[in-house]
């Protein structure tokens, strides 16, 4: 070290921007470490296109890519009362909340919208894993009940994006509580006779995995998504032998007849179209039937300037 | 011989010098040590009321899990008659961590299904140390469904550390077992009545603990994870249990303040255990009014009230 690259340097790097070397550019695949366009690879949904791992995707960009041309409604979800045990770890509960919220610019970890799919009207709901691991407390459970009641009175199909390390402990009893209380919100969508997909994603974990995530009429999965109940370390710990290949991932749940179908995320939508259109006695898809319906929903939002998603080309 | 937990070995030097001093004196006619004796039997009273009089949760913890603490089997020797266990889940095998059947309860019959924990190391490894795999709960749905079809009122008791965090577990589905018995609770036209009696660990409690009325004996625990679990995943320590127990509220006493719990149990003085019938009769009669309660319900508004019941849950925090 010398005052050259202590002083002089940093001093000549602040003269130029850093916007000319705009960061993100390129994201190295966490699977294979093949670098990726970062373009290329949002428009590939976060899959790389190297190996076809499934990198995490935000609720919001899955939704654009869901929703026909990006459009979509969110619906309102009752916010819960704030920090209900007043929570302290090492940190505060409202502290690690806020920082949550700062990170990711959403407000909790689960987003519901309404929209049409296909030309095919239906209620989503995606969980955020960056929004606190995805951990489902009251927020999570009342954004579920929203969606079902939102689905029962549209009389719509729910979608439903799993993915979490599981409750969130920092609300205690009140998390776990939200097993039966996601349990009825299936259950009302059961009794109106719609469907409930559930997409489960890399990761779908404990308390989720044992509650709403393992009720759907139709369980497909991304590839190499783990999904467990109890994680493969703590069982590791308790019966001290090391596990199988694979053990808890989609590939190894399908064999043990745990899911339907385990599908690429780039070829998801089309098939949720296609199963959601047979289960409501609608008639199949018209290939290119897009792009999206005229009128746009006031309140509606366009999430991304990107052209809409076109479907794949037979 | 009584078991001691860590914050009772004052108590156990006082109880120890009075009962050796009262053997000396069987062996010693002479002896006159009635008065000492009894001096320290008062001491060690009143020590037993200091100690249990404002049990820290970590200490509730222990209590709960004591060794000595009456269990499912308990409970139902002492409180049913005509118990006729059913086993088996018609799939696989049956899942001895989880006992249920047919048994009167007053009378009435009813089903009634728990986790055992076991009493000795070879029932405890016998059933599995009250960890249930997907055997036990899928039992558990298929004795909720025999309730079910003839009106038979079901009676849960809850004592499980969690499910059991195992491979074949995980493999034939514990958490879609879980799910679906959670999802039966919820679903029968009958009334469905629980009682955390020690530990309510967890997604393997709610699968049995979702009822239309859940009480809580005065020491017995309930959360959604173990203060151990907790510790070591957020300070990083899993010796942080004491801190980690104070911060989830996994007591009686705050889960009826936030109406997770409708009723708590109290306990004989120094937990369960001391008074093993005075405890196991309190329970019975908890669940005697609680059915004088729900038996006039349909099972239309059995159901529906249920749900309201779970659906409102969280609308209050506790006091800071």
């Amino acid at each position: 070290m010398n005052w050259i690259s202590n002083y002089v340097r940093p001093k000549i790097n602040s003269l130029f921007s850093r916007r000319e070397v705009p960061e993100n550019l390129w994201t190295k695949c966490d699977n294979c470490g093949q670098m990726l366009f970062h373009r290329e690879l949002s428009n590939n949904l976060n899959v790389c296109t190297n190996c076809n791992h499934h990198m995490p995707i935000t609720p919001r960009d899955r939704f654009t890519a869901l929703f026909d041309g990006g459009i979509f409604t969110e619906v309102a979800v009752p916010r819960p009362i704030d920090d209900p045990l007043k929570f302290r770890d090492q940190k505060k509960y409202p502290d690690r909340l806020k920082a949550a919220q700062k990170q990711t610019g959403e407000q909790e970890a689960m987003l519901v919208a309404e929209g049409e799919m296909g030309r095919t009207p239906i209620v989503a709901a995606a969980q955020d894993f960056s929004f606190m691991a995805g951990s489902m407390g009251m927020y999570v459970g009342n954004a579920i009940i929203a969606a079902a009641e939102r689905a029962v009175e549209l009389k719509r199909p729910l979608i439903l994006f799993s993915a979490a390390g599981g409750a969130r402990m920092q609300e205690g009893i009140l998390s776990l509580m939200q097993m039966p209380r996601t349990t009825v919100a299936v259950q009302m969508l059961k009794e109106a006779g719609l469907p409930y997909i559930v997409v489960l994603t890399h990761p779908t974990t404990g308390g989720v995995t044992a509650s709403y995530a393992m009720l759907g009429d139709v369980h497909i999965a991304e590839p190499n998504a783990l999904i467990c109940f109890a994680g493969p370390r703590v069982i590791e710990q308790t019966i001290r032998e090391t596990l199988p290949e694979g053990f808890q991932r989609a590939e190894y749940l399908l064999d043990h007849g745990m899911l339907d179908r385990v599908t690429s995320r780039t070829e998801m939508r089309d098939e949720l179209i296609t199963i959601t259109r047979m289960l409501m006695q609608q008639p199949p898809p018209v290939i290119a039937d897009l792009p999206a319906p005229a009128e746009i929903e006031s309140g509606a939002e366009v999430a991304d300037l990107d052209p809409p998603s076109e479907p794949e080309k037979a | 011989m009584t078991n001691y937990l860590d914050f009772e070995k004052p108590l156990a030097e006082i109880e120890g010098k009075a009962s050796e001093l009262r053997a000396l004196a069987r062996e010693n006619e002479e002896m006159d040590v009635e008065a000492e004796a009894s001096a320290l039997d008062q001491k060690a009273a009143k020590l037993l009321t200091d100690l249990y009089v404002n049990l820290t949760p970590w200490r509730k913890c222990q209590v709960a899990r004591h060794a000595d603490r009456p269990h499912c089997q308990d409970y139902i020797n002492a409180l049913f008659t005509e118990f006729t266990p059913l086993a088996g889940d018609r799939n696989f095998a049956d899942d001895h961590a989880v006992m249920g059947g047919l048994a009167r309860f007053d009378d009435k019959p009813v089903v009634v299904i728990g986790h055992e924990k076991g009493n000795d190391t070879k029932s405890r490894i016998e059933r599995n140390f009250g960890m249930a795999r997907p055997e036990g709960y899928r039992k558990a749905i298929r004795l909720m469904d025999l309730a079910d079809r003839f009106g038979l009122p079901i009676i849960s008791l809850v004592d499980t550390p969690g499910a059991y965090p195992g491979k074949g577990a995980e493999e034939r589905g514990q958490s879609e077992a879980i799910a679906r018995s959670t999802e039966k609770c919820l679903q029968v036209k009958v009334p469905v009545i629980s009682v955390i009696i020690g530990e309510g660990g967890s997604g393997g409690a709610v699968a049995f603990a979702t009822a239309n009325r859940v009480a809580m004996l005065e020491h017995s625990v309930y959360s959604v994870i173990s203060p151990e679990g907790c510790a070591s995943i957020l300070w990083k320590d899993a010796e942080k249990m004491r801190e980690a127990a104070e911060a989830l509220r996994l007591t009686a006493q705050d889960l009826r303040e936030l109406g997770v719990c409708d009723s708590i149990i109290e306990e004989p003085l120094g937990g369960a255990h001391r008074a093993r019938d005075v405890a196991m009769q309190a329970v019975g009669g908890t669940l005697r009014t609680f059915l004088s309660e729900l038996t006039p319900q349909s099972g239309d508004e059995l159901v529906s009230n249920r749900r309201k019941k779970y659906l409102a849950i969280g609308s209050t925090g506790l006091a800071a």
